[in-house]
């Protein structure tokens, strides 16, 4: 069913939709350089110390699940899929076909959320997370070990809170669609959310060859 | 309070080729900023509202103008960058052969310097005119700086990782030794004095242990001469043997460790495949983090040593292993 | 005063009286009421700033540390680095100046997005405050380079909470970044082509970008620091497997650009005052336009050369000296063309221009001895002494705040709708100029003798020396009240402006000073080029700085 498009509301300090809809545009595109700076810091720290200390960090990555990364992987690959299929039905105006595409991507970014779980609590029971009760084996690599897994949880967390604040956000967005909020009887707003949550994906297809898949 | 000094002591050979750039760098300065100062006030004065001058003529843009006003100080730039590259290379780069060499430890707040004969200063350092000097740097706790104005050198001390930086005095004299990186509470009194002496008087300082010091001056804050009696070697000998390195360590490469005779400077196969020169930082972090560096063909066994050697006592254990030479037989040190 | 709705002939609205309850202001979206709220902020923490400045001053009066303890001395610098960089120095003229103007110079309504800029205020109160908080509850004792391990692992002082300060403030600043971005690229005006933009929209441009690209590193890299002094993981503390270097690395990687963040916007306002008050176009405006953008992408490739000490390879090295000697090109060529405009104009020595005048002097020796530190050889004698205490200030006081301060009497005539008093601006103006020079000019010699920096003692051969930058440091001082005393003063009895004061082009000037809420009446549409001051011959009224002015409305 092709919704009726509701006339978009216009900001007083802009003169027409058109100038509107591209500011935002413009402007999320510069949060997201933003964020790939901020991402960018601490790859740049990662990739100093894993040029410094290869073996070390060889050693301290087979500690990493594979399996679990890649699963991952898909699960937020698919969720960019249906993040483009939102926004595709969101241009159209159908809303219940967004509505739905919307909360599979929320359910494909929750389940991520609960692998890393998984993965950050297997990593505190074998007493990986770096601090006093850090072990590790073999232990000749004890140091760069922990460093390896203070880079790690400092990534993969930073990244994880973007996903869930993405889920928050999506939810919020999920919500108004439901409600048939005027806000959002555009498609601009599913747009930005589409740009950052696309970005998010990017951070992972990065983070998971540099931590999980480390050549010897 | 004795008036208003301008100029620093020169006191290196190195301030003298520094103080040169630096008086063009003041000549170029004092062009330019009069030069910009007397057209904007001659501007100011001549084009004033209500003055008769010919404003006729007046342009908007100048492209040959502009070109040239950007070459001018990118030719200054390169010229200025040049001459400077060549004198630091010079200072930062390898030390004449005969250079002395002195090992720095910087702590919170002090100095300790080591002669190669086993004297300790802190807050003091006696070095001869004439001949370079070669230091090497480590900090015990945070970052630190080794500043002496009078001979217009400056290198900052780190934690685990050893700096060098020479020089070669010129002029006998009392100088200021400063810690120019702010390292704590205490920075502005991480100071003491550096005394460049004539080469006989140093060589009678020297053999009097540190006791005769010519104009010796209780210089204030904080300076004691430590003074021990073993040279550098020979205190790396005793802890060598106290800490018992010699039990893997052999004259020749044994089944637990390779051999310390002829080491340094080698390359070193590690296990990883990688090659190593076995260089000061080598063998202090193979004391310090033996399994970072393992020799290719050994297990890693060997027990780190990290919180149990002060920087100063690691570096007698060094300055011993760069004393052994290839041949067991006449590697033996004199005490 | 609180109408709203205009009525011929009757009291003008504009942004002032469109609402005077405390709520109107704290939750206002208007560009300019929230210039209004950063310019009371800045001048807040710039008195704290200040007074820290003093007590430094006072300190080394004596060269035996007799009025502080050690402890207290080096929470005094600090704080004086960390209040006047992050809370005064990098926001006071985009938050302020830019705030106010970069929607009426491109002809739009507002910024953007008004609420992400009212946003912004926020974060900069919630920072400031933090870091004030910080400051009152013990301190933070580390440089306002929090160099690890000692930020990490020495100092017992507030530096978590300091750092969250700066992190947050860091988010305000990344927030006006992207507005100004996107107001610049997306709302000009019919007709505003890029090249018809003032060289302060340019300035500005060129500044948000280091502020986008520059500000997440920083706030990542002291979010590490915090990380490692709080869980102890090792990332900076070699100690803890750490690189205290890479710190180093990743914290020059902003904070030399933020030099330029603090410089370039004074750039933009010296360009429009110069060109005012000469009565003619910025000389050479591609090159000077141009520059502005060079001196961006150049600055972020040059942050090495404050670790030339440090053992980084010699190679290294050489290429941030030569880069270095690369971004003083665009400089240069800003201060020719500036005096360039002046040649054949006609010139009208007003407050602003004095400060013009005194920026240009100020900037040229900042900007020279910077030389001395962009070469490798002196730069290891002059490392970490007076000599860049003195350099940096020339930059960011000589530059910045006269920039600041030039803009500031330009236009608050357009903000207030009152001429400020000139014959005690122009004298205000000498003061600083004096004090100035006084305070920084012996500096550069106690650092060429060797004084390092952040002493708390200093061998008392010095002293005269000290004994004159205090003086200096008192006279600035003044030099600052006064401002401060006879702005407040022309609130309420300054000659009232008109639209245009100083007969200057410019779209800023073609609506009511103070501007209605929503800037002008209709969409202007611009026909010409920028500084036209050929088709402006003075045919306006120009308001004298006593006597009463003639356009009350």
């Amino acid at each position: 069913m092709v919704q009726e498009q509701a006339p978009q509301k216009l900001s007083i300090q802009f003169e027409d939709l058109h100038q509107q809809n591209e500011s935002y545009i413009v402007g999320m595109w510069t949060f997201l350089v933003t964020e790939i700076m901020f991402f960018g810091a601490v790859f740049a720290t990662y990739l100093v110390y894993r040029v410094v200390n290869q073996e070390a960090f060889w050693q301290a990555h087979r500690h990493l699940s594979v399996p679990l990364g890649f699963f991952n992987t898909c699960v937020l690959l698919t969720s960019s899929l249906t993040m483009a299929l939102t926004v595709h039905y969101s241009q159209h105006g159908l809303r219940k076909q967004q509505l739905l595409f919307l909360l599979a991507t929320m359910a494909l970014a929750m389940t991520f959320l609960v692998v890393k779980g998984f993965e950050y609590h297997h990593k505190f029971v074998e007493g990986l997370v770096p601090g006093p009760n850090f072990h590790f084996e073999p232990a000749e690599y004890t140091r760069v070990a922990q460093l390896f897994f203070s880079l790690y949880f400092a990534m993969t967390g930073l990244h994880a809170l973007h996903v869930a604040i993405g889920v928050l956000v999506m939810g919020v967005l999920a919500v108004l669609i439901a409600i048939r909020h005027p806000s959002v009887q555009d498609f601009i707003p599913v747009e930005l959310v589409g740009l950052y949550w696309h970005f998010v994906d990017i951070v992972w297809i990065f983070l998971f060859p540099l931590l999980y898949l480390i050549p010897r | 309070m004795k008036g208003v000094p301008l100029l620093p002591d020169t006191a290196s050979t190195f301030a003298e080729q520094m103080d040169a750039l630096f008086w063009f760098l003041v000549a170029v300065t004092v062009f330019f900023t009069v030069l910009i100062a007397a057209l904007v006030l001659y501007f100011a004065y001549r084009y004033r509202r209500g003055s008769n001058a010919s404003r006729a003529g007046a342009k908007e843009t100048d492209l040959r103008l502009e070109i040239g006003w950007s070459l001018i100080p990118l030719t200054v730039g390169l010229i200025v960058f040049v001459w400077a590259v060549k004198l630091y290379a010079n200072i930062y780069g390898p030390p004449p052969e005969n250079a002395l060499e002195i090992f720095v430890v910087g702590k919170q707040w002090m100095w300790h310097t080591q002669h190669p004969n086993g004297i300790r200063e802190n807050n003091e350092l006696h070095i001869p005119a004439g001949r370079p000097v070669k230091l090497t740097l480590i900090s015990q706790d945070v970052i630190h700086s080794f500043f002496v104005p009078a001979f217009r050198i400056k290198r900052d001390v780190l934690p685990g990782r050893y700096n060098t930086v020479w020089f070669t005095p010129t002029k006998p004299g009392k100088y200021h030794l400063f810690c120019a990186e702010y390292c704590g509470t205490q920075h502005s009194r991480m100071i003491g004095w550096v005394y460049v002496m004539e080469p006989a008087e140093y060589e009678k300082w020297l053999a009097s242990g540190g006791e005769a010091r010519p104009g010796a001056i209780a210089s204030g804050v904080g300076t004691m001469a430590g003074v021990s009696t073993a040279s550098l070697v020979e205190a790396g000998k005793q802890l060598y043997t106290q800490l018992r390195c010699n039990a893997c360590h052999g004259t020749a490469d044994g089944p637990r460790g390779p051999t310390h005779y002829g080491l340094f400077g080698k390359k070193v196969k590690l296990r990883d495949g990688t090659v190593v020169v076995a260089d000061e930082a080598y063998i202090r972090e193979s004391i310090l983090r033996p399994l970072a560096k393992v020799v290719d063909g050994y297990e890693p066994i060997m027990p780190s040593y990290e919180g149990l050697l002060n920087e100063e006592r690691v570096l007698q254990l060094v300055a011993y292993i760069k004393s052994l030479k290839k041949n067991p037989q006449v590697a033996e040190v004199k005490p | 005063m609180s109408v709203t709705v205009a009525r011929p002939g009757e009291v003008r609205h504009n942004y002032l009286n469109a609402g005077d309850t405390v709520r109107s202001w704290l939750l206002t979206t208007d560009h300019k009421r929230i210039a209004v709220l950063y310019l009371v902020s800045v001048t807040f923490f710039f008195m704290i700033g200040g007074l820290l400045a003093a007590l430094i001053r006072l300190e080394l009066l004596t060269p035996q540390g007799d009025l502080l303890t050690s402890e207290n001395y080096n929470r005094v610098f600090t704080m004086h680095g960390v209040v006047m960089i992050f809370l005064f120095l990098i926001p006071v003229i985009p938050a302020v100046l830019g705030n106010f103007l970069v929607p009426l110079m491109v002809g739009a309504r507002d910024l953007a997005f008004p609420r992400l800029n009212l946003a912004s205020w926020y974060l900069y109160m919630a920072g400031g405050l933090i870091a004030t908080w910080a400051m009152v509850t013990g301190g933070v004792d580390t440089g306002w380079t929090f160099y690890p391990p000692y930020s990490s692992s020495y100092s017992t002082s507030q530096v978590t909470l300091t750092i969250i300060g700066a992190f947050i403030i860091g988010f305000s600043s990344i927030a006006t970044g992207i507005n100004f971005i996107v107001t610049v690229h997306k709302m000009r005006a019919p007709g505003l082509t890029w090249f018809r933009l003032p060289l302060f929209i340019w300035a500005h441009y060129a500044t948000s970008v280091i502020i986008v690209l520059g500000t997440p590193v920083v706030a990542i890299t002291l979010l590490l620091v915090v990380v490692e002094r709080v869980f102890r993981l090792g990332i900076f503390d070699p100690a803890l497997g750490g690189d205290p270097i890479l710190f180093q690395h990743l914290f020059w990687f902003y904070s030399h650009p933020a030099v330029y963040i603090m410089i370039l916007p004074a750039m933009g306002v010296i360009s429009e005052v110069v060109a005012c008050f000469s009565r003619k176009r910025v000389f050479g405006y591609h090159f000077v336009a141009f520059s502005s953008v060079a001196i961006a992408v150049i600055g972020f490739l040059v942050w090495g050369h404050h670790m030339f000490t440090t053992g980084q390879s010699v190679y290294a090295g050489m290429a941030f000296s030569l880069l270095s000697f690369l971004v003083a090109v665009p400089s240069a060529v800003k201060v020719f063309n500036w005096t360039a405009t002046m040649y054949k104009g006609t010139i009208d020595l007003r407050a602003p221009m004095l400060y013009v005048m005194g920026f240009l002097g100020l900037f040229v020796i900042g900007g020279l001895t910077g030389l001395f530190l962009a070469a490798l050889a002196t730069d290891v004698h002059l490392q970490d002494t007076y000599f860049v205490v003195a350099h940096f200030h020339y930059i960011m006081v000589g530059g910045t705040i006269f920039g600041y301060l030039a803009g500031l009497h330009f236009w608050w005539p357009k903000m207030t709708g009152r001429m400020y008093p000139e014959g005690i601006a122009k004298l205000a103006a000498l003061i600083i100029f004096a004090g100035f020079n006084f305070t920084f000019l012996p500096q550069f010699v106690l650092g060429y003798l060797g004084m390092p920096r952040r002493y708390h003692w200093y061998p008392e051969e010095w002293q005269m020396l000290h004994v004159m930058s205090s003086a200096g440091a008192f006279l600035l001082g003044i030099g600052y009240l006064l401002p401060m005393l006879y702005l407040l003063w022309s609130l309420r009895n300054g000659a009232l402006a008109g639209p245009n004061p100083w007969g200057a082009t410019g779209l800023e000037w073609k609506t009511d000073s103070p501007p209605i809420t929503h800037n002008f009446e209709e969409t202007p549409i611009v026909t010409e080029e920028p500084y036209a001051y050929e088709n402006h011959h003075e045919h306006e009224e120009v308001a004298s700085g006593t006597g009463a002015s003639t356009t009350e409305t």
